[in-house]
């Protein structure tokens, strides 16, 4: 059993470190996108006029109603092939990417992303107090530099414990990459698993280097989160340390 | 004290393991399959498993009075669980290789059929010729195989510096294949003989010679058995050989392939 580990790990350690560079790749570009695309979605998501918010919402209640797995395949057989059929295109030189399962499964994830972090961002502006937005207003602050100065920063405060989960639970998602043909760190292991048919040793390797970067991010998103507390001087009042009340 | 419990357990187990072996006249066997690599096995509008596999196993069970279960298992999975014991056999055209014999056993082969790329009409992909590996023959090429396969293995050990993309399914990478996102695809002849002369593969034929190097593609798809089921392996090898004298094999074969003897290795 452990000669079989010093195997795999001495034997395919080029291909769990490719797989964990593409994992990286795909996790911190869908995140990185992912946020970013969330943001117009949310604040269009809290409108006060139905029509405006009903474009988010579906979006996200798609996205957030149906299986990753589908959404990968719908839209790497699914589009892919409708793309394919276009007259000429695979004569065209954007042909190079358009073949390319990457481009499919970063747009699957940039979107999957943008659909949960919107739902959480919502969740967040609404929970900032009305008391406080009232107040830039009567600073004259207008609706823009609301959200710039007030709303956004409140916002991260409080999503920030949730959007660390979602982050983890895409770094899990990318997994799903291995399924359309890209070699990532779960298809690295499968990889492993068909050349040596040591199951075990290759998914517990793979398994070890998630733990790792699960636990990189941890870390660095607990210290970013003390950053957007910082206005909170008081120790105890930083959760966990919380006094019951009148001592 | 915890050296007689020690003792009286593993009488306890032995006197258990001896009745049980004694049991195990093999009445009840489950047979796993793949349900995605047609005609040698798939899975029909019902969910059922049917095939020339599917067809083979159940010959065999009949020649040798078992009651058999077709179980349909995904292709990545197929060895772990034989393993772990979610089945007793794998009839779902496994090659016999060395490096697959380290885990598990096979029976004598009951299947041949070699490798042959599919890609556009009017293509020549000479990989393999006289004998040789013809080292640039896919230079520039993105070349679809399913995982975890011998033709994965034969790719990847030759052509280091070919885009090779390892798809669940030979289903799948043939669907790419169509959509123009792989040139070419490798996998067994049988498969993609029947594939070739669909409807959906109007443009696409097969563009190399047929090959099966040994050192690749191993001795023939075989019966997976687990090392320690020796008994079972007689079973099998014992009804191959009569299916093969009676005929029932030869009528299988036709069943599936007029023009390819598969047992002719």
């Amino acid at each position: 059993m452990f000669e079989d580990f010093i195997y795999v790990l001495t034997k395919y350690d080029v291909w769990l470190w490719r797989g964990f560079l593409l994992t990286a790749q795909l996790l911190v570009i869908s995140v990185a996108f992912g946020t970013v695309l969330a943001i117009p979605l949310a604040v269009a998501r809290v409108s006060k006029k139905v029509w405006i918010q009903a474009v988010p919402f579906a979006f996200i209640y798609m996205f957030r109603g149906t299986p990753l797995i589908g959404q990968l395949f719908m839209m790497y057989y699914g589009v892919g092939q409708l793309v394919a059929n276009i007259d000429g295109i695979q004569d065209h030189w954007t042909w190079t990417y358009l073949r390319d399962p990457y481009w499919y499964c970063l747009l699957t994830f940039v979107l999957n992303t943008a659909a949960y972090v919107a739902e959480i961002m919502r969740g967040g502006i609404q929970n900032v107090p009305g008391g406080e937005i009232e107040a830039a207003r009567a600073c004259g602050m207008t609706p823009f530099t609301t959200y710039r100065r007030i709303i956004f920063p409140r916002m991260w405060q409080m999503i920030w414990p949730a959007y660390t989960n979602d982050v983890i639970f895409t770094l899990k998602a990318t997994s799903l990459a291995s399924t359309v043909t890209l070699i990532e760190l779960t298809g690295a292991a499968r990889k492993i698993v068909a050349r040596t048919a040591l199951p075990y040793e290759a998914f517990i390797s793979a398994g070890l280097i998630y733990l790792i970067i699960v636990y990189v991010l941890t870390l660095g998103f607990k210290m970013i989160e003390r950053y957007l507390r910082r206005s909170e001087k008081r120790k105890d009042k930083l959760p966990g340390k919380i006094k019951p009340m009148g001592v | 004290m915890k050296k007689w419990i020690k003792v009286a357990t593993a009488a306890a187990l032995g006197v258990a393991m001896s009745a049980s072996a004694a049991n195990a006249a093999w009445e009840k066997v489950v047979i796993a399959t793949e349900g995605a690599y047609p005609p040698f096995n798939e899975i029909d509008a019902n969910g059922k498993a049917i095939g020339f596999d599917v067809d083979i196993a159940n010959a065999l069970c009949e020649s040798a009075g078992l009651t058999c279960e077709i179980v349909t298992q995904d292709w990545d999975g197929m060895i772990p669980g034989l393993l772990a014991k979610k089945y007793d056999a794998i009839i779902a055209q496994m090659s016999i290789t060395e490096e697959r014999k380290r885990s598990i056993d096979f029976t004598n082969y009951y299947s041949a059929s070699p490798a042959v790329f599919v890609g556009k009409e009017g293509m020549e992909v000479n990989a393999y010729a006289d004998g040789e590996v013809v080292e640039d023959a896919l230079d520039g090429m993105v070349v679809g195989v399913q995982r975890s396969t011998t033709h994965s293995s034969f790719l990847e050990d030759n052509f280091p510096g070919v885009e090779i993309r390892l798809y669940d399914t030979q289903d799948n990478a043939l669907l790419d294949l169509v959509a123009g996102r792989i040139d070419v695809t490798l996998a067994d002849s049988g498969v993609l003989l029947k594939w070739v002369e669909s409807d959906d593969a109007a443009g696409y034929a097969f563009v190399s010679d047929a090959f099966a190097p040994e050192e690749w593609f191993g001795a023939g798809e075989g019966i997976g058995i687990r090392k320690e089921d020796q008994d079972l392996k007689e079973i099998f090898n014992k009804a191959l050989e009569d299916i093969l004298a009676d005929g029932t094999y030869e009528e299988i074969n036709k069943k599936y392939f007029t023009s390819v003897n598969l047992h002719s290795r």
